[in-house]
């Protein structure tokens, strides 16, 4: 136990003159220091301006058409990417040269992958197309994630492009339209029902002959850019609005997702799956191929005029 | 120099046009003509695989008459890698494109020298 | 088969190279839209119609479509700037 102190004694201590600092109770400087109030801080704008200026002239001369280092600069940059490119084809064409011989078998591209899915290709998917059962049912993971690729570019024009409501340019813009242009209108009528079937065509015999969902996609969202061009956007937000697109790759998407999700399931457990194959060469033939056709061609479709719409107009 | 140069003279082109949509990255001041030159490097890259997995005297991968021998048709496979990167392609041009209309809206020129010159400006 | 190819290529070289040298932007864009309906009809000559068809559609149609469409944006934008610039001039 440490010794009692008097109250005069603990006066002295350094912990009683630290504590007395500490609660402001006593500022150490009074008396002791000289003080002054601080002088008043006033803005002096002549010489901002005139150090704005000054840095203004050295970023023209610096970036200016005279400026003889720059243009050197310029120079060197163009002949030293030529060079680089010459090189570069020179290195190609060397490699070319020593690449096994175009169209012969001995390739190393033709292995046993590609000759499963030619030989056992029609059997296990029931599509007559391989192509479309390769990129449909043994690859259809990576076709999913195209799907939602052109989804997310969809999402990000949006985000870029997107026009705020009140401002100018979104009503602006409709200036630009066409008016009601009499031939251009004529021949829409006749082309764009012709130009939508032929895309369905193409969707709906994926997996009979050359086509599919993609190429099948780009053909209807072409005829539905040919019907705005025609008509406006009066007439296409009749049937075609954001809600509409929102849902209908929702539901492609989904429906995607939960289709393949059941393929693969069965699949991979050796389990009995209730989708039949058909007899190869019907319409309504190899398995789950058809309806994700039907579905990434609706995915394409719609993002294709989602992307016309909102480069025109900023929206849908 | 190997054996193949004018065999191969399909992937010569493709390594040709691939090296030219490169120049155009480089050297084009226009933001348009760059995407236009990143678009010829692709169907470069695509005319690459095609011509890898061609097969001289065979037809195309569309089963006919039941007929599933190897050596009637040619590789399936660059096919499908080609079809999933030419859509891929149009979602990336069209991204390029928003951008590049951004671009425009913020500095009223396509001129990349011109846009760089601008931001140097502002940033002071 | 082959010369037909052979001259197909070259005219995709001739497309590249004049995409750059072109003066008018239009102008490359058309030269680029012709670029990919050669290409189209080269993906036949290789045996693979699949290409063919997405590319005819995709490459040649909707990729033009919207480079025609970003122009038009782009003069759009330039108008309504000149018509606020002139507007602010007047007040």
């Amino acid at each position: 136990m440490s010794k009692k102190r008097s109250a005069e004694e603990y006066q002295k201590t350094f912990a009683f003159r630290f504590f007395r600092w500490l609660h402001g109770e006593k500022d150490p400087y009074v008396g002791e220091v000289e003080m002054r109030p601080q002088e008043e801080y006033h803005v002096d704008e002549e010489a901002i301006l005139r150090h704005e200026k000054e840095h203004d002239a050295i970023l023209d001369r610096v970036y200016s058409e005279d400026n003889i280092e720059l243009k050197a600069f310029r120079r060197l940059y163009h002949v030293t990417s030529i060079l680089f490119c010459l090189f570069l084809i020179a290195l190609l064409l060397v490699t070319v040269s020593y690449l096994p011989a175009t169209g012969t078998i001995e390739r190393p591209v033709n292995n046993e992958v590609a000759v499963r899915y030619i030989e056992s290709g029609l059997e296990e998917t029931g599509a007559v197309n391989i192509v479309a059962g390769m990129i449909l049912d043994y690859r259809a993971f990576d076709t999913l994630g195209e799907s939602h690729v052109l989804f997310v570019a969809t999402i990000t024009v949006l985000i870029l492009l997107r026009m705020n409501k009140k401002g100018s340019q979104g009503i602006n813009d409709r200036i630009f339209e066409p008016k009601n242009d009499t031939i251009l209108q004529l021949v829409a009528t006749f082309l764009v029902p012709i130009i939508i079937i032929f895309g369905i065509y193409i969707i709906l015999n994926g997996h009979l002959g050359p086509g599919g969902g993609f190429s099948g996609g780009a053909v209807i969202g072409a005829g539905l850019v040919l019907y705005l061009n025609a008509f406006g956007f009066a007439k296409t937000e009749r049937f075609f609005t954001e809600k509409t697109y929102k849902w209908v790759c929702f539901f492609s998407l989904s429906f995607y997702c939960l289709a393949k999700s059941y393929s693969f399931y069965t699949g991979a457990n050796q389990l009995h799956s209730v989708i039949p194959k058909g007899t190869p060469g019907a319409i309504l033939s190899s398995g789950l191929i058809l309806p994700l056709n039907i579905a990434v061609g609706l995915v394409v479709a719609c993002t294709i005029y989602a992307f016309y719409a909102m480069f025109r107009k900023g929206g849908f | 120099m190997g054996p193949n140069l004018f065999t191969n003279y399909g992937e010569a082109v493709s390594a040709i046009l691939f090296c030219i949509g490169f120049t155009n990255l480089l050297l084009q001041n226009n933001l348009i003509k760059k995407i236009i030159g990143l678009n010829i490097m692709d169907s470069a890259i695509y005319l690459f695989l095609a011509e890898k997995g061609y097969i001289a005297g065979r037809v195309a991968p569309i089963v006919v008459d039941g007929v599933t021998s190897t050596e009637a048709y040619i590789n399936p496979i660059p096919s499908g890698l080609v079809l999933t990167g030419i859509v891929v392609s149009v979602s990336v041009t069209a991204l390029m494109l928003s951008l590049t209309i951004r671009l425009y809206m913020r500095y009223h020129t396509l001129d990349l020298d011109e846009i760089s010159t601008l931001l140097k400006k502002e940033g002071k | 088969m082959t010369a037909f190819q052979i001259i197909l290529m070259g005219i995709l070289i001739i497309c590249a190279i004049s995409v750059s040298f072109s003066k008018n932007l239009l102008n490359s864009i058309l030269i680029y839209m012709s670029f990919s309906l050669v290409m189209s009809i080269l993906w036949i000559c290789l045996e693979s119609p699949d290409l063919a068809i997405t590319e005819a559609a995709v490459g040649a149609g909707i990729t033009s479509v919207l480079f025609f469409v970003m122009l038009k944006k782009i003069q759009a934008i330039e108008i309504i700037e000149t018509e606020k610039k002139e507007a602010s001039e007047d007040e």
